[in-house]
């Protein structure tokens, strides 16, 4: 009797039922509500990134696949590597000090009195807010070659005038400058919301145990904000490592090719040189790279989320 | 009485029969539509001039023409095609300035038959315009004269005279073909040298950006030094760029000391402000001194390039107007661009834009607009090159252009001498820019 029911096809009731089950499951709720962005991400993610990776094995006319050729080739350029170099220097010594510095002014901010605060919290989010393409190109004047403001400031204490983008050190300094200007207060906002869930209570302990100012830094604030700074220290490389706007603005990444980073090299190479392929490739050398800063970044969420 | 319903099977059939009973009307816009992505000229009131033509032509042809003006600040215009040419969809009629003719070659409508009989009307066009535009006997574009110019010098008459002791108006005089003979490289080193000791050195970047690249590209050519010659074998290890390399680094230590970090904004501001002697540039930043330094304006004189080893070499920059083969009006597209190209457009569009625009046909390089701009009156005579005094000629010609252009947008004349300058032995100097270019050989 059990065999010949088995067989009995599902009637239409049965169907709407198990839809009706299937629509009631949470997994499916989430992934319903999570599909317009799904297809979003798919949109304007996946299939430029597949579509890149596509160009990056053609060859340079577009007519033949070369597979990792492009790739090969670009090993073995000098330039590749100097943009490998420039692009590491720029991102990790710009994410220490937009960190150091964030963390620095975040202290200031949260001993603030919470009547003014607010005001100094808006005008400290002012570079992040300003598009960066807008505010680099005021600092361009204050770096400008020959009419530099910076220059004529020092020129009136008696200072040598300072090739701010014309010597390669000093125009990786200049991007690196301004870098850290704009990204500073993301870092900023992002370690005071974390200090203000710091317990009252674990300082008041550590000050009756006699703890100085730095204990109290090293041993309390530090533990209590580790995943935020993880996290944000993460996720800034990833958006400086692909930085694209500072560089195009202040230098074009020159002078000889000293400041280029993968993306304005990319740039350089694929759409103003017309070796579409070879731009993608180039391009595509930051996924490694970002992929590894990603990969921390999943791990500490999912890490941070089993504690809670 | 009888009552019909009209159904929508119905009212579908009725539709379909009346569309095709329908006698054929020819309507304001009945030969199609045209869309035209121009270049954005930067002279106020210079593209209502242009629209005004193309509208003429539109109702005279019964075509509806929409004209898109984009600027290549930023290198939009650059984007537009290259995503134009990618999604394989855009703009019937495309402005394409020097290299990108020949890059998008095989997407590119050949056009011989609108520019031969152009050439036979209004006279030869130059070697460059030839050179840019005609790959494998295909024109691929209609020489525009819209954004087309001449990057020569523009001097200071009065500084040129007080720190070199050179007359330029009398080497290059209103209505009369130049004496210069004398106006050599060595006469121009030996300026530069003056007027950086007088406090007003010229203005001519080192960057890696067109003004910088196209300078040093002249100087090269009239060294007849070539890093890659036409069959594209690479020729950096030869004399002639030997010695173009020590000219321009010896030339460069006269120029301002940032040199290397100009952009194309740079040799501008520095005329404008009245720091610099001489610059390379079309006659745009001459207007703008008209309008923001009245005195530093009436002294600006614009005159042909210093001579060299091998000959007189002017840096010229085309623009064509191009029909893409995915164009769906490319009929009409050619009956505009032939209609633009004639003497009475041309004028006016020469006119409009303040003497700027350069028509690439030789019969037209003596437009009266030349002669009558002022101030000093007569600034923008030789301007157009009349009488062939210089050979016009672009950076990194003539290698093949996938190869050329390469050169050109990464600026290697410019590094070479930068690196030189900076010290680095001259053979080193060579190999880095053989190493460079031999990455530019890959197909």
């Amino acid at each position: 009797m059990a065999d010949i029911a088995a067989q009995v096809p599902f009637s239409g009731a049965d169907r709407r039922s198990s839809l009706h089950k299937l629509m009631q499951r949470k997994s499916t709720i989430a992934f319903l509500m999570a599909l317009p962005l799904i297809l979003l991400i798919g949109v304007l993610v996946a299939y430029p990134a597949g579509y890149a990776v596509y160009l990056a094995m053609l060859n340079k006319g577009m007519t033949r696949f070369v597979g990792l050729s492009n790739f090969g080739f670009l090993f073995g350029r000098d330039t590749f590597w100097m943009v490998v170099y420039q692009s590491c220097l720029f991102a990790i010594s710009a994410v220490i000090f937009k960190a150091l510095i964030g963390f620095v002014v975040a202290h200031f901010v949260h001993n603030i009195p919470a009547k003014g605060q607010r005001k100094w919290r808006g005008m400290l989010l002012v570079p992040w807010v300003i598009p960066p393409a807008m505010s680099t190109l005021a600092w361009l004047w204050l770096f400008d070659p020959s009419y530099s403001a910076f220059n004529w400031i020092l020129a009136h204490f008696g200072i040598d005038r300072i090739p701010w983008t014309g010597e390669a050190s000093w125009a990786r300094f200049s991007i690196i400058l301004v870098n850290i200007w704009v990204g500073a207060p993301f870092f900023m906002i992002m370690y005071l919301a974390a200090l203000k869930s710091v317990p009252e209570q674990l300082y008041e302990a550590a000050a009756i145990d006699g703890a100085t100012w730095w204990q109290r830094i090293w041993y309390v604030t530090l533990p209590m904000m580790r995943n935020i700074i993880a996290i944000t220290a993460l996720f800034s490389l990833i958006v400086t490592f692909a930085n694209f706007d500072i560089v195009r603005v202040l230098t074009a990444g020159g002078p000889l090719n000293s400041t280029h980073l993968f993306a304005t090299w990319a740039f350089r190479v694929g759409i103003e040189s017309g070796d579409i392929p070879l731009g993608a490739t180039v391009s595509l050398f930051m996924v490694p790279i970002l992929a590894i800063a990603a990969t921390f970044i999943l791990r500490d969420i999912t890490k941070r989320g089993s504690e809670v | 009485m009888s009552k019909t319903s009209l159904t929508r099977r119905s009212f579908t059939a009725a539709a379909s029969a009346a569309a095709v009973a329908a006698p054929f009307v020819r309507g304001a816009h009945a030969a199609g539509k045209l869309t035209m992505g121009l270049w954005d000229h930067w002279v106020p009131g210079a593209n209502k001039v242009s629209e005004a033509l193309i509208r003429e032509w539109a109702d005279k042809e019964k075509v509806e023409v929409t004209i898109d003006y984009i600027t290549s600040q930023s290198n939009k215009l650059l984007l537009t095609m290259a995503a134009e040419a990618q999604a394989k969809s855009g703009h019937d009629i495309m402005a394409m300035s020097t290299w990108y003719p020949a890059r998008y070659a095989e997407q590119l409508v050949p056009v011989n038959d609108i520019v031969e009989p152009l050439i036979k009307q209004n006279g030869a066009v130059n070697a460059t315009v030839e050179y840019l535009g005609k790959v494998g006997g295909k024109w691929l574009g209609v020489p525009a004269t819209i954004g087309s110019q001449m990057k020569g010098p523009c001097s200071r008459l009065d500084l040129m005279k007080e720190l070199a002791g050179l007359d330029m108006k009398e080497m290059y005089p209103v209505g009369a073909p130049p004496k210069a003979d004398n106006w050599t490289l060595d006469t121009f080193l030996k300026a530069a040298e003056a007027c950086h000791k007088g406090g007003h050195a010229f203005g001519i970047g080192l960057g890696n950006t067109s003004d910088s690249v196209d300078t040093a590209g002249a100087i090269f050519h009239s060294f007849g030094a070539q890093l890659v010659n036409a069959k594209g074998d690479i020729t950096v290890k030869s004399d002639p760029v030997r010695k173009a390399l020590d000219y321009g680094k010896r030339l460069a230590a006269f120029l301002p000391e940032d040199a290397p970090a100009w952009d194309d904004a740079s040799n501008n501001k520095w005329l404008v402000s009245g720091k610099g002697a001489l610059i390379m540039n079309p006659p745009s930043a001459w207007a703008v001194a008209k309008r923001d330094a009245p005195k530093v304006a009436e002294q600006c004189w614009h005159h042909g390039f210093p001579a060299g080893p091998n000959g007189r070499f002017g840096p010229f920059l085309p623009f064509f107007w191009t029909t893409w083969n995915f164009s769906k009006n490319q009929s009409a597209a050619k009956s505009l661009l032939a209609a633009l190209s004639q003497p009475p457009a041309v004028e006016k569009l020469v006119a409009a834009s303040g003497g700027y625009d350069l028509p690439s046909f030789a019969n037209l390089t003596t437009l009266k607009t030349w002669a009558e701009e002022e101030p000093p009156k007569g600034t923008l005579y030789h301007y157009p090159n009349p009488y062939n005094h210089q050979t016009l000629s672009i950076a990194a010609a003539p290698a093949p252009h996938k190869i050329a252009e390469q050169i050109y947008t990464q600026g290697i004349h410019t590094q070479m001498i930068v690196r030189h300058l900076k010290g680095e032995v001259m053979e080193k100097t060579l190999d880095w820019a053989s190493a460079e270019i031999e990455g530019f050989m890959r197909n």
